[in-house]
């Protein structure tokens, strides 16, 4: 590679916009490329724009601007140089960028409590090796952490070891599954996909190959666990789950019940995503929310208490009373015997 | 930015790291390309100044330590210069299986904002000639996620700053402004919390970064207070919810196939005519009749009577609840 005779020369008046993030994001990557390439010398151009996410075309502008940098007037040794051998490259001068640039506090600060993320999680493989790893960032980023950050999850750690430990293997388990939506446990096959953790609870992703989709199984649900002679063979079609807006979001088509609730109650505004709450009179909330199964909403409903109405559907404040009420006659009978519909469903009055 | 302006800052990088003398904007006119101006023009003089403060603003953004000073005492005018060891990121050593869990947590971040700042830390390490390998996994991965007001707090936190912000409990009606020091940021259990001192309760107070309205204000001036020695920050929000223990004992007659909730949870149990036997370890009697009664006629409370009492003193208030909607149509 030949450098242009001249160097270009700068125009005085360059556009104003500057300082965008875009541009931003370049400064800093042409500031680590060099140190990166001087740590890895003779590395293919493919695999280091690979490595650093870009594009190999990119890379080589990138390159191609180095080229022109460092000190003027003073000779070829002050200028960035590079050795091209085929599709390979070695920085044969660095003109002092020998070094990426510190971390800042916020590099510093998402690193380190991620980390302590990962240490804190229940049944993370090297938890080891990630406890090193933040001993030596804490060390490296110094006092720009001194971030009073701290993480405790605190999940059963012995299911979820078992189970992740089951999950790396990678065989097909039957697992003894709790739903709460249907109050039911059964037992169905899976194919894992991943196991993760959200809002402090570890989770297993699989295929489920009763319901014939992807689902989210948590691990504190997981009443027995079984590995299955098998490997575990999700289909191609299986996507894992979006989570970056939470594990339970509430699809329109689900039924809507509106509760009035009191002081007591108004936890589950922020426990339940609640599609309208509004203030009615007195200490009393009119919440709005989508639930999966009516069934569900009558145990919610009647576990809440007295502090609560239902407002709508009319369905659901029938089976509540009825249920109140057919529970007040067993307590009443003299055998003591549940008595009426074993059901348990509410009958139209 | 244009190429023109990228290469420009690369070189201003270079030629102040290069010297160990502090530079005046002049010098650097006269050595950086891009700078090059009539001084005697007093347009173009001009035009210089604001594109040499528009670089220096910028190369302070990255976070790059550009300092100030005269390079004698005869000299008047500010000079500039980067001090190589406070620029360079230090020599971090990390081990084959410590770079991929640092690889693997860089990527835990579902907030835009610290994602971003993870990866571009990430990309410093691997600058610094750290491999991480992408496939890595540890099995078991956590997302992080975090309020808005984490930013603004655990910066404030850091820097020992006063805030105010309004924060919305569900049992008040409405937000009231608080006025903290805040000590540290505490993630508990997947929630996080900000420890502090309530300047206006004149106490120490946990507040859930959920529940904070808005933005959070900084007031004070950095270094404004010293949280207290020895501080842990956990033991204060751990404090209202320690572990339970369920020592009381509750008999419950279930229905055949019923409250499967129940019998997962169940410490013993046998099945008879009038149904399926369950023992129930509880803590709070009050709390196990709220459980039980969600249920409704699937279960019956045998023992004890405080649970019995509690749960039949519920129901008929539910019922009560709903039979004046109904009359009054208030359900329909």
């Amino acid at each position: 590679m030949t450098r242009p005779a001249t160097r270009p020369a700068a125009r005085p008046t360059g556009p104003r916009a500057g300082g965008n993030r875009a541009s931003a994001d370049r400064l800093a990557r042409l500031l680590n490329l060099v140190p990166y390439l001087l740590a890895r010398p003779g590395i293919e151009i493919a695999e280091a724009a690979g490595d650093l996410g870009v594009t190999e075309r990119q890379l080589r502008e990138d390159l191609e601007l180095l080229w022109v940098c460092g000190l003027p007037g003073y000779g070829p040794g002050d200028l960035i140089d590079m050795a091209f051998d085929g599709d390979r490259v070695t920085i044969t001068y660095d003109a002092g960028i020998d070094r990426p640039l510190r971390l800042t506090p916020d590099e510093a600060l998402a690193l380190v409590v991620a980390l302590r993320m990962l240490a804190e999680t229940p049944g993370v493989a090297n938890r080891e090796a990630v406890e090193r790893a933040l001993a030596k960032i804490e060390n490296a980023a110094g006092d720009l952490v001194g971030a009073p950050v701290e993480v405790r999850l605190q999940a059963d750690s012995r299911r979820v070891e078992q189970l992740r430990a089951a999950v790396g293997r990678g065989r097909a388990l039957r697992i003894t599954y709790y739903t709460p939506a249907r109050d039911e446990t059964t037992e169905r096959v899976i194919d894992p996909l991943r196991m993760l953790m959200v809002g402090g609870r570890a989770y297993v992703e699989a295929w489920c190959r009763r319901a014939e989709e992807v689902r989210l199984f948590r691990a504190d649900r997981i009443d027995a666990v079984v590995e299955l002679d098998e490997p575990a063979v999700v289909p191609p079609q299986a996507r894992p789950h979006d989570l970056t807006e939470g594990v339970f979001r509430p699809s329109p088509d689900l039924p809507l019940i509106t509760l009035r609730i009191g002081r007591g109650e108004r936890w589950i505004t922020e426990y339940y995503p609640c599609e309208r709450v509004e203030r009615g009179d007195g200490d009393q909330w009119l919440v709005s929310l989508r639930v999966t199964d009516l069934g569900w909403a009558r145990r919610f409903v009647l576990g809440l208490g007295p502090g609560v109405a239902v407002v709508a559907p009319a369905e659901l404040a029938d089976q509540v009373r009825a249920q109140a009420v057919a529970a007040l006659e067993a307590y009443a009978s003299p055998d003591g015997a549940p008595s009426g519909d074993p059901a348990g469903s509410a009958s139209p009055r | 930015m244009s190429r023109t302006r990228t290469e420009r800052l690369v070189n201003l990088v270079i030629c102040l790291l290069s010297t160990r003398r502090f530079l005046t904007a002049a010098q650097i006119a006269a050595t950086v390309p891009g700078y090059e101006h009539d001084p005697d023009d007093a347009k173009d003089h001009e035009a210089f100044q604001r594109k040499f403060e528009r670089d220096k603003a910028e190369l302070r953004e990255l976070g790059v330590p550009l300092e100030t000073g005269t390079a004698s005492v005869f000299d008047s005018e500010p000079g500039y210069r980067i001090a190589h060891r406070e620029y360079a990121l230090p020599d971090i050593p990390l081990e084959p299986d410590e770079a991929a869990a640092v690889g693997i947590a860089a990527r835990l971040w579902q907030h835009a904002g610290l994602a971003a700042a993870a990866s571009s830390g990430l990309a410093k390490l691997r600058a610094a000639g750290v491999d991480v390998d992408p496939q890595a996994t540890l099995g078991l991965e956590p997302m992080v996620t975090v309020d808005p007001a984490f930013a603004p707090l655990t910066a404030a936190a850091r820097d020992r700053r006063e805030v105010s912000f309004d924060y919305r409990a569900p049992d008040r009606d409405d937000p009231t402004r608080r006025r903290v020091q805040p000590w540290g940021v505490v993630c508990w259990r997947g929630r996080w919390y900000v420890v502090g001192h309530d300047l206006d309760r004149a106490a120490t107070r946990c507040f859930r970064l959920s529940r904070v309205v808005g933005a959070v204000r900084v007031a004070g001036a950095p270094g404004g207070f010293e949280p207290p020695p020895g501080l842990d920050l956990i033991s204060h929000v751990a404090r209202w919810s320690g572990p339970v223990e369920r020592t009381g004992r509750a008999t419950v007659l279930v229905r055949p196939g019923r409250a499967a909730g129940l019998r997962r949870w169940a410490v013993d149990s046998g099945s008879g005519p009038a149904g399926d036997r369950l023992v129930l370890p509880y803590a709070d009697a009050e709390s196990l009749a709220a459980k039980l009664v969600g249920y409704g006629p699937d279960v019956r409370v045998l023992d004890p009577p405080e649970v019995r009492e509690a749960v039949i003193q519920r129901l008929k208030e539910i019922a009560a609840r709903h039979d004046e909607l109904t009359v009054t149509g208030g359900a329909r």
